[in-house]
């Protein structure tokens, strides 16, 4: 779908989506979201007072997986917040978006604000938290703004601030902005930011439920999962387990960019062949051949078509197949796209989003750029795949946070499965790619000065 | 250095943090003051720690950190466009060449007449509409095209 042009089609986001079922690009406010059966979760969990274990295990039949990246349990997360904690406990959403590719919480965010907040509100039930913050990406100020407005038709509708809805829970919620620094997307980090602080990701252990925000116990998760969380309770785990596959429950949107003729969010059925997706999406642009996907943000392994074409979109398939699914972000590239360009780009992004904290991210980012560059320029030497490799080897696993893994990834998938174009471009010191239009070496252009 | 105006957005952030945890409120309280004064200052980063209680030092590390305080002047437009992959396999490089020849200026430099500055940005989370521009901040603007760009920059050049 083209999602710049609200009112769309009420099924824009795909015939099965569920959170985004409904939506028009103008029925987000709080009356639109009750008219859609919202808040009916929150009202029934404190009707009948449910305790909150057992929301807790409705969560985990799901098998809800983390939708920002790491794909972790939900309902095991929420799960280790220690019950007996005497004193404040909080519950952050991570609308810090800014993996490449990844566009979907802004949607969910900007037609969608009041599922994220009954998510978090229980959340914060299911947990024992009373005070929640939403980190909205400082890039999307419009939608930072729009939330706050959801968040004060919820107070003023009773959903949020002290006895919810007559009922002795309380829950507090409110909005916090970046401003620019990728990094705060890392769990972590962006806890660090919300204490006013830099985006430095801190050790693990402890884990955040028991030392987060303030120090205190803190359950994190991204946008997209809190919106799946009034369904899972109001239509029970097991039904949303069965709308994917075992293990990879529910439905799952995929921002799809890139070379497709309609760029934009996806909502389907966890293990939906990729084909379908990008079928979905209009198809490659003006039928040229597809070439790579990186199926699930930049950060994540690059692979070729055929091993594409062949993939299902879950957790199990797509890692099976070599890759992740990350974010959901599903980056398309067609016969165009210079790989060598392509990942040139993607190591300056790591190199300037590095936070500098530990050396072999803080240096290695800049000599992988450096390499590339240096290749995708027709200076390249034989012995410098190796040397990347090498490189990207003393990143991953050598730092604080994934951000070295992230960098090192690309790196290597590129080099594995398009070793004959960087060799190329190494050899004959010119692009392999014949197709004109795309993203390819365009000889005496540089864009920046080189780092 | 921070109006009444600001102060009282500053005060209306400060609520939403525990009492003792004022300094939660740096990063949106540098942003308010930035926009107010158009660009951050040693004199307004101070004006800053001095309101939220905070060293100045801590003010200063967080301006440098994050990516959209700017430390030095820019133009009265501040116009910043990803070039990064997703955004670049949809012609944002051309856009940015485009922007450039139009305005006669680089990356990270602003016209002589003060209005436009331009900046290369990393991912704006927005890549289904690329090209896209954010502009002083707050206005993201979707599929920038070269007849989009011209129209942008003759609206803003009024």
């Amino acid at each position: 779908m083209n999602t710049a042009h609200p009112p769309f089609s009420p099924d824009a986001f795909g015939p099965d989506a569920m959170i985004m079922k409904g939506i028009d690009g103008m029925n987000w406010r709080l009356k639109d979201y009750e008219s859609r059966g919202g808040y009916a979760a929150l009202r029934k969990i404190l009707a009948e007072r449910i305790p909150p274990d057992a929301i807790i295990a409705e969560v985990k039949k799901s098998a809800l997986r983390g939708r920002g990246g790491a794909g972790f349990p939900t309902g095991l997360k929420w799960s280790f917040m220690p019950r007996s904690f005497p004193g404040q406990k909080y519950m952050v959403c991570n609308s810090d978006e800014g993996e490449p590719g990844t566009f979907k919480d802004r949607d969910i965010l900007r037609y969608n604000p009041h599922s994220v907040i009954e998510g978090m509100i229980i959340g914060g039930y299911a947990t024992g938290a009373s005070v929640g913050y939403n980190y909205v990406h400082g890039e999307i100020w419009d939608i930072y703004e729009q939330f706050e407005g959801a968040i004060a038709e919820a107070r003023a509708a009773g959903y949020l601030g002290p006895s919810i809805l007559g009922s002795d829970f309380s829950f507090e919620l409110h909005a916090f902005h970046g401003w620019g620094a990728y990094i705060c997307g890392e769990e972590t980090a962006l806890l660090e930011s919300l204490e006013g602080k830099r985006g430095q990701p801190r050790f693990k252990p402890p884990f955040p439920a028991s030392y987060g925000l303030y120090g205190k116990p803190t359950t994190i998760n991204n946008t997209e999962t809190f919106a799946a969380v009034p369904w899972i309770v109001a239509h029970g785990g097991e039904r949303f387990l069965e709308l994917g596959r075992p293990n990879n429950g529910g439905t799952k949107i995929f921002s799809v960019s890139g070379n497709v003729e309609r760029p934009g969010n996806y909502e389907v059925r966890l293990g939906t062949p990729f084909a379908t997706l990008l079928e979905m999406a209009g198809g490659v642009t003006k039928g040229r051949r597809l070439k790579a996907v990186i199926p699930g943000g930049s950060s994540m392994p690059v692979l070729p078509a055929d091993v594409m074409m062949k993939t299902d979109m879950d957790y199990d398939s797509i890692a099976k197949a070599g890759s992740m699914l990350g974010s959901g972000a599903v980056i398309v590239m067609d016969d165009s796209t210079c790989m060598v360009k392509a990942l040139e780009r993607l190591a300056y992004f790591y190199y300037e989003e590095s936070c500098g904290q530990c050396t072999p991210c803080r240096e290695g980012t800049g000599w992988l750029y450096r390499m590339v560059h240096r290749i995708e320029t027709g200076r390249g030497r034989p012995e410098d795949l190796d040397a990347l490799t090498s490189i990207a080897d003393n990143i991953q696993g050598h730092t604080i946070c994934a951000l070295g893994d992230a960098a090192a990834l690309p790196v290597k998938s590129f080099i594995s499965h398009f070793r004959d174009e960087f060799l190329h471009h190494i050899e004959h010191k010119r692009c392999a790619v014949s197709v004109a239009g795309g993203y390819a070496t365009n000889p005496g252009a540089t864009l920046r000065a080189a780092a | 250095m921070l109006s009444s105006q600001a102060t009282e957005k500053i005060d209306r952030e400060l609520t939403k943090y525990p009492p003792d945890q004022k300094r939660s409120a740096v990063i949106s309280a540098l942003a308010i003051a930035q926009h107010e004064n158009g660009h951050l200052s040693a004199e307004v980063m101070d004006a800053v720690a001095a309101y939220l209680g905070m060293p100045p030092i801590a003010v200063y590390e967080v301006a440098t950190f994050y990516g959209m305080y700017d430390l030095e002047p820019v133009g009265a437009h501040k116009l910043c466009i990803c070039t990064n992959l997703p955004c670049a396999l949809r012609g944002s490089v051309e856009a940015a060449e485009h922007l450039k020849r139009k305005l006669g200026i680089d990356f990270n430099e602003t016209t002589p007449d003060g209005k436009f500055t331009l900046k290369e940005g990393e991912c704006f989370g927005a890549c289904g509409d690329a090209p896209v521009v954010l502009h002083n901040n707050k206005a993201m603007l979707s599929f920038m095209s070269k007849e989009r760009i011209d129209q942008l920059l003759a609206e803003l050049s009024k």
